[in-house]
């Protein structure tokens, strides 16, 4: 009996390790794919693959890829922030009337400007996890309210005239490296750690895949999913401030948009709307993808319009195949 | 009744493994005998004996008194020996008499074949078995059910004395069954033997008297089914005996409780229930769906918010805000409902173990890779969880191993008090014998249970005491004593239980 056991383990273990090209490929597809669309730029212009301008995408890239890690963590909750494009032209705003009309300190009024951040997110939390009121729904009315309040704040109008010493949250550079790609890896990186090697990291993606489960196995699911709001506040606090340093001014109407570019850069890298699985290099890569065609077909002068046809599809092939692969 | 067949310590030996040990097997005629065991058990060598596909090294086949030689199947055809297997013997382009008489025509002078005689003498037992179409249909066209009946028609039309069902109702439905047993029944007036092999222990008594268990090829015991419990089938099945004292219904006494409940209320779900739990006790929860089991124990562990009612733990009154609470008390609950309740399906079997005891595999809730692997990998071994390894989605496993993985978590969480709610539902004998044992290791490590289940042996056979729920109300308890019966816990929970 035990002897039959044994075998059946080895026969199974076998199996496990037994994947085909194809299964890599599926596993893999989301960096093969952002491969292809590199070389594809690369052997069509000449001035495509230079180190200036990979570095230009990355940069280009990265406010919305600051903003999509604490959209992945909230997606895989289950949950979603439309509110994060608001939330970035909020705490824009209130940053430069911080720096300018109350002459607040730099670094104090950025680190006020991402504790406001996590405050607005502690509040989606909040009324998600415990007033019970659908994601959607909140986040869309926190879009609105983030939106009207960075209208109302300055009277619709911008903030110009930022203090020098800001400038460089985004012209500093490390050992040659801009700081925009330093922001990047190191966010990335940090994430990458909470979510696979923490204990909150497992509860996120458990809560994500069984929240029912997850309660009765002890898991304090309101609270995990109340702290995936926070995250996503504060980073998006922190593209907010991201963005306004390399405007070099602070507008009440910027950001419109990244709420959805957040959410393709996460679903292209894999990560399930319906949550619990997916990953925060993907959605990393994710970004890159969407950096990567909005400058490759920017440099081969294709319209706007037919970038944003063309972006479209990519949305829904990554996720198609994505599809594909856990059926 | 006259002994048909005796067959005396047959001994079959394959290289390397001794198939059968020493087997005996009694039939008389116009009875049924139920021949048992696990697969392996050498219950299909001993039929490939019996019809001369199988010569054994020693032992005698008697048949009717007289000593047998079957050296080979016609042997067996001619002493009157038909075996039914699962696989049909029907050649399925072939019409049902043709079938019937393949290998052994009725012929005229000339060696013409007689099919006026053989579809007379097909109708004819058709007939018998309640076959109802005609016997010029071809065998494709027939049901599995219609094909079964084929065969006991072919048995019947060479004057069998013995017939062997090897699980014939493996692939019936519950209609076919009834209608098989009925006519195994009209057999048995025909004073035919038949040996039934099965391992379906809830079908066997309605067919069988005696039962013969075979177990790793040698032979066990042959017992009077009347007189024998399913928990016992099982037992002497799967040589599994769960170590508990006899006296164990009176382990509870006042200093001994660790948990007292008083006065729980939940909406209409749960009225007025109070109750206690001793230290390394079994405590059963027996009532009919609706009676507010489930209920009862999700409001203990706080998942529902209870209008009043007290809860004791080691003598400490205190108060459970949600299941986080209970388990951070050293309370859990294993949900009946694996699927949507107890597990991570898309989730690996490590990340599924440890979800409760993140605490016991972080420092500072940083997770410590080596050492949860190592625990995973010790409750793998310890609970026989069947997977590749650990880094398997959950919902690639079996019903069974998906249970046990639910039960790892438990373990893992390492509780004072478990709460099991239907934990043997759906999943086979082997498993749910392994989970009793595991059940039977935690309250010998200190810990207690309560169980909740509607499978009434089950509790009977591994409860302390048994309290019966009717309609959101306790009413009442009983000790797991040699008189407690099954009707006794039945009647409570429809209400009519002394109060």
């Amino acid at each position: 009996m035990s002897t039959l056991d044994n075998t059946k383990t080895m026969n199974g273990g076998f199996l496990a390790n037994d994947k085909t090209v194809l299964d890599y490929l599926s596993d893999y597809g989301i960096y093969l794919g952002f491969l292809i669309i590199f070389a594809i730029f690369s052997v069509v212009s000449s001035s495509f693959f230079t180190v200036s301008n990979v570095s230009n995408i990355i940069i280009q890239s990265s406010i919305i890829a600051i903003i999509a890690i604490g959209q992945t963590v909230v997606i895989l909750t289950e949950g979603i922030d439309l509110s994060v494009g608001s939330i970035a032209a909020f705490i824009s705003i209130a940053l430069g009337i911080m720096m300018v009309d109350l002459g607040i300190a730099v670094p104090l009024a950025l680190f006020l400007s991402i504790v406001m951040g996590a405050i607005i997110g502690l509040i989606n939390g909040f009324v998600i996890s415990y007033g019970k009121v659908p994601a959607f729904i909140t986040t869309l009315g926190m879009m609105s309210i983030a939106r009207g309040g960075a209208l109302a704040i300055n009277g619709g109008r911008p903030v110009s005239m930022l203090p020098r010493s800001f400038g460089v949250i985004s012209s500093a550079s490390v050992f040659g490296i801009p700081i925009f790609i330093i922001y990047v890896a190191v966010f990335y990186t940090l994430m990458y750690f909470l979510l696979t090697k923490h204990k909150l990291g497992r509860y996120i993606y458990a809560i994500g895949d069984n929240s029912e489960a997850s309660r009765l196995s002890g898991i304090k699911v309101k609270a995990v999913k109340t702290s995936a709001y926070i995250f996503s506040g504060l980073f998006a606090a922190m593209g907010g401030i991201m963005l306004t340093a390399r405007l070099n001014y602070a507008s009440p109407t910027s950001g419109s948009g990244f709420e959805l570019d957040a959410i393709a850069a996460v679903v292209i890298g894999g990560t399930a709307l319906s949550g619990g699985q997916g990953s925060i290099l993907g959605t990393l890569v994710g970004a890159l993808i969407l950096g990567t065609l909005r400058n490759g077909l920017s440099i081969l002068n294709v319209p706007g319009f037919y970038q944003q046809i063309i972006i479209g599809v990519v949305i829904i092939v990554a996720v198609f195949f994505d599809k594909m692969k856990r059926d | 009744m006259s002994q048909l067949l005796e067959m005396k310590n047959i001994t079959k030996i394959f290289p390397g493994v001794k198939a059968l040990d020493k087997v005996n097997l009694n039939l008389r005629s116009g009875k049924t005998h139920i021949l048992l065991g696990e697969n392996g058990a050498g219950k299909s060598t001993l039929i490939k004996v019996l019809s001369g596909a199988h010569q054994p090294e020693s032992g005698e086949i008697y048949i009717n008194g007289e000593k047998a030689v079957i050296a080979s199947p016609s042997d067996a055809f001619k002493y009157g020996i038909s075996v039914i297997y699962q696989e049909f013997q029907l050649a399925p382009n072939l019409t049902i008499y043709e079938n019937i008489f393949l290998g052994r025509e009725l012929t005229n002078s000339f060696n013409f074949i007689n099919k006026r005689k053989s579809i007379v003498k097909t109708k004819e037992m058709m007939d018998f078995v309640g076959l109802d179409i005609t016997p010029g249909t071809l065998v494709k066209d027939l049901t599995i059910a219609e094909k079964q009946m084929v065969e006991i028609t072919k048995a019947l039309v060479f004057d069998s004395d013995i017939i062997v069902f090897d699980e014939p109702t493996a692939t019936l439905t519950d209609k076919e069954t009834k209608r098989l047993f009925e006519i195994i029944h009209q057999l048995e007036k025909e004073g035919i033997g038949i040996i039934y092999i099965s391992h379906r222990l809830e079908e066997f008594k309605e067919v069988g008297e005696k039962c013969t268990i075979l177990r790793d090829g040698k032979y066990i015991d042959t017992v009077e089914l009347k007189e024998t419990s399913k928990a016992e089938l099982v037992n002497l099945m799967t040589g599994r005996k769960i170590n508990r004292d006899k006296k164990r219904c009176d382990i509870c006494s006042p200093d001994k409780i660790v948990l007292k409940v008083e006065n729980l209320n939940y909406k209409d779900k749960v009225k007025g229930v109070s109750f206690h739990l001793c230290e390394k006790e079994i405590l059963g929860v027996s009532g009919l769906v609706g009676a507010g089991r489930t209920e009862l124990v999700k409001t203990l562990i706080g998942e529902y918010s209870k209008d009043s009612g007290k809860t004791y733990l080691n003598n400490q009154e205190i108060e459970f805000k949600s299941p986080a609470d209970a388990i951070k008390n050293n309370l859990f609950y294993l949900s009946e409902d694996r699927k949507d309740e107890g597990l991570f399906l898309g989730h690996s079997i490590r990340n599924n173990i440890t979800i409760s005891s993140l605490k016991r595999v972080t420092n500072k809730g940083v997770l410590k890779r080596k050492h949860e692997e190592q625990i995973c990998d010790d409750l793998i071994k310890n609970l026989n969880i069947k997977t590749p390894n650990m880094h398997t989605e959950a919902l690639t496993l079996s019903g069974g191993n998906q249970q046990k993985v639910v039960i790892a978590k438990g373990l893992c969480r390492q509780a004072q008090i478990y709460i099991f709610d239907e934990p043997t539902r759906g999943i086979d004998v082997g498993a749910k014998e392994e989970i009793y044992e595991i059940m039977d290791q935690l309250i010998q490590d200190g810990s207690s249970i309560i169980m909740i289940s509607s499978d009434l042996p089950e509790l009977l056979r591994i409860s302390d005491r048994i309290m019966v729920m009717a309609d959101g109300s306790l009413v009442d308890t009983f000790k797991n004593t040699k008189n407690l019966s099954q009707q006794k816990i039945l009647s409570a929970a429809v209400g009519g239980g002394k109060k």
